[in-house]
């Protein structure tokens, strides 16, 4: 019997499950393969979905499920806290003191949101990565009435283009409220247009200008004064704040930390066609836990199972496994509260615009159901 | 130039999102004092855009070199 351990329960993780359960259900049923899921939550939570409570456009109930009610026949699950991953020794290590051993392994410990990074950040500003800064978040929106509302973000981190879809939805929020005219919206980037995708930087600017958004280019924050509500980059400028928005620096897992195979922020050399660990045959990375320079998204990890679980496949009945991961990401982007766009890229294929539309809108909404589908290996 | 050490080196051509920029940026704040990190972009608004970034957050500039198709930049993490 071979047994393949997927290590996290998120998107990539419960995906690569699901699909490899479905397609070697023979295998499984003969005793040959195991499918093992080892996640730490009892729920599995629709992420993208915070961005929707922070607005309270739906309840954060609506986006979480039990993580059991996701597997499909032939997945193992174990909700354990791994402490650590023994390549060497095809080993993992639990928090209980149990060992599992593996023939293969995949990395699926995501990405996470830490406000320790930045002197006072903690005390000074929300945000709405977790869902409970999102809750906290939805709270100080409902209650303030007027004042200068500033939002960064810091590096690196999950979802590029959340940012902006909170800054627009934000937008439309207040002037659904009535009180748009009450606010200043200042929007700040690290780095010198609006976002990092040039075509999105474009569409985004008459927008921001058209809903009076202002906005400051190459600021990384370094430091907030919760006390007097000052955000000061490290490029020397800084604002006054009433509501500080940040988008806070992720680090890898602390799993991948402690096991001493991830780069400075924890996150796993990966090679970038294959998606296997650098250095090692039998240990795959998917998601936000690799240190590919691409977008930490739900859909990159989408797109990556293809290419890992059709390798996982091959090589366990004895085909080459040759396939590559093109890079391919597809981000849904909300252009305020009824109109969205998208975008798509890969290694070789630079990302285009596409008109915002209403019909993107209700389908992005869509996809937020469809979601609980995809995640089962069905789409 | 061939004699800078270069003690890492980023090797984002063909990626958009988040961009070279953004991976410098990221590297640069877990990196040692002085050391000098390489990017590598197939963008070409990279030779611009660094060089602007690292004079604005008080870096230093090693180099720009074109080479087939893309670029190598360099920069000395110094503050």
């Amino acid at each position: 019997m071979r047994r393949i351990a997927i290590l996290g329960g998120g998107v990539g993780g419960t995906m690569v499950a699901n699909r490899l359960a479905r397609e070697l259900r023979s295998d499984i049923d003969r005793g040959d393969v195991e499918v093992v899921l080892i996640g730490e939550d009892a729920n599995h939570t629709y992420q993208p979905g915070f961005l929707y409570v922070a607005f309270n456009q739906a309840p954060l109930e609506r986006f979480v499920r039990p993580q059991t009610s996701l597997l499909v026949y032939g997945v193992r699950f174990l909700q354990m806290r791994a402490l650590r991953i023994d390549a060497d020794n095809n080993s993992l290590l639990f928090e209980n003191g149990d060992l599992l051993t593996y023939d293969y392994l995949v990395i699926a410990t995501g990405s996470h949101p830490t406000m320790d990074t930045v002197a006072g950040l903690k005390e000074g500003a929300y945000s709405f990565y977790t869902a409970d800064q999102a809750i906290r978040l939805r709270d100080a929106l409902a209650n303030i009435a007027s004042g200068r509302i500033v939002i960064g973000v810091d590096v690196p981190h999950k979802c590029p283009v959340a940012v902006l879809e909170f800054t627009l939805m934000l937008d439309e929020y207040l002037r659904k409220r009535g009180t748009r005219d009450q606010f200043e919206i200042i929007y700040t980037y690290p780095i010198g247009r609006l976002h990092s995708l040039i075509p999105v930087a474009n569409w985004v600017e008459p927008e921001f200008e058209r809903r009076g958004i202002q906005s400051e280019f190459f600021f990384n924050v370094d430091n907030v004064d919760p006390d007097k509500k000052i955000i000061e980059s490290l490029e020397g400028s800084s604002y006054a704040y009433d509501l500080l928005v940040m988008v806070p620096a992720h680090r890898g897992a602390k799993v991948i930390i402690d096991s001493g195979i991830g780069d400075e922020s924890g996150f796993v050399p990966t090679d970038r066609y294959s998606l296997r660990m650098k250095g090692s045959h039998n240990v795959f990375v998917i998601g936000d836990a690799t240190d590919l320079p691409i977008s930490k998204a739900g859909s990159t990890a989408h797109y990556e199972a293809d290419t890992i679980v059709t390798n996982l496949i091959d090589e366990l009945h004895g085909l080459p496994a040759d396939h590559q991961y093109d890079g391919k990401v597809y981000c849904f982007i909300e252009g305020g509260l009824e109109k969205a766009t998208y975008i798509a890229f890969s290694y070789t294929e630079p990302p285009k615009p596409t008109a915002p539309s209403e019909l993107l809108h209700w389908f992005k909404l869509m996809y937020n159901e469809i979601y609980w589908l995809s995640v089962r290996g069905l789409l | 130039m061939s004699q800078v050490a270069i003690d890492k080196t980023i090797d984002a051509r063909g990626t958009y999102c988040p961009g070279p920029l953004m991976e410098l940026i990221k590297t640069l704040k877990t990196a040692p004092l002085q050391s000098v990190i390489e990017v590598w972009s197939s963008d070409s608004g990279s030779a611009t855009d660094i060089p602007v970034w690292v004079k604005k957050s008080g870096h230093e500039f090693v180099y720009s070199i074109e080479e087939n198709g893309y670029w190598r930049i360099a920069i000395r993490k110094a503050r």
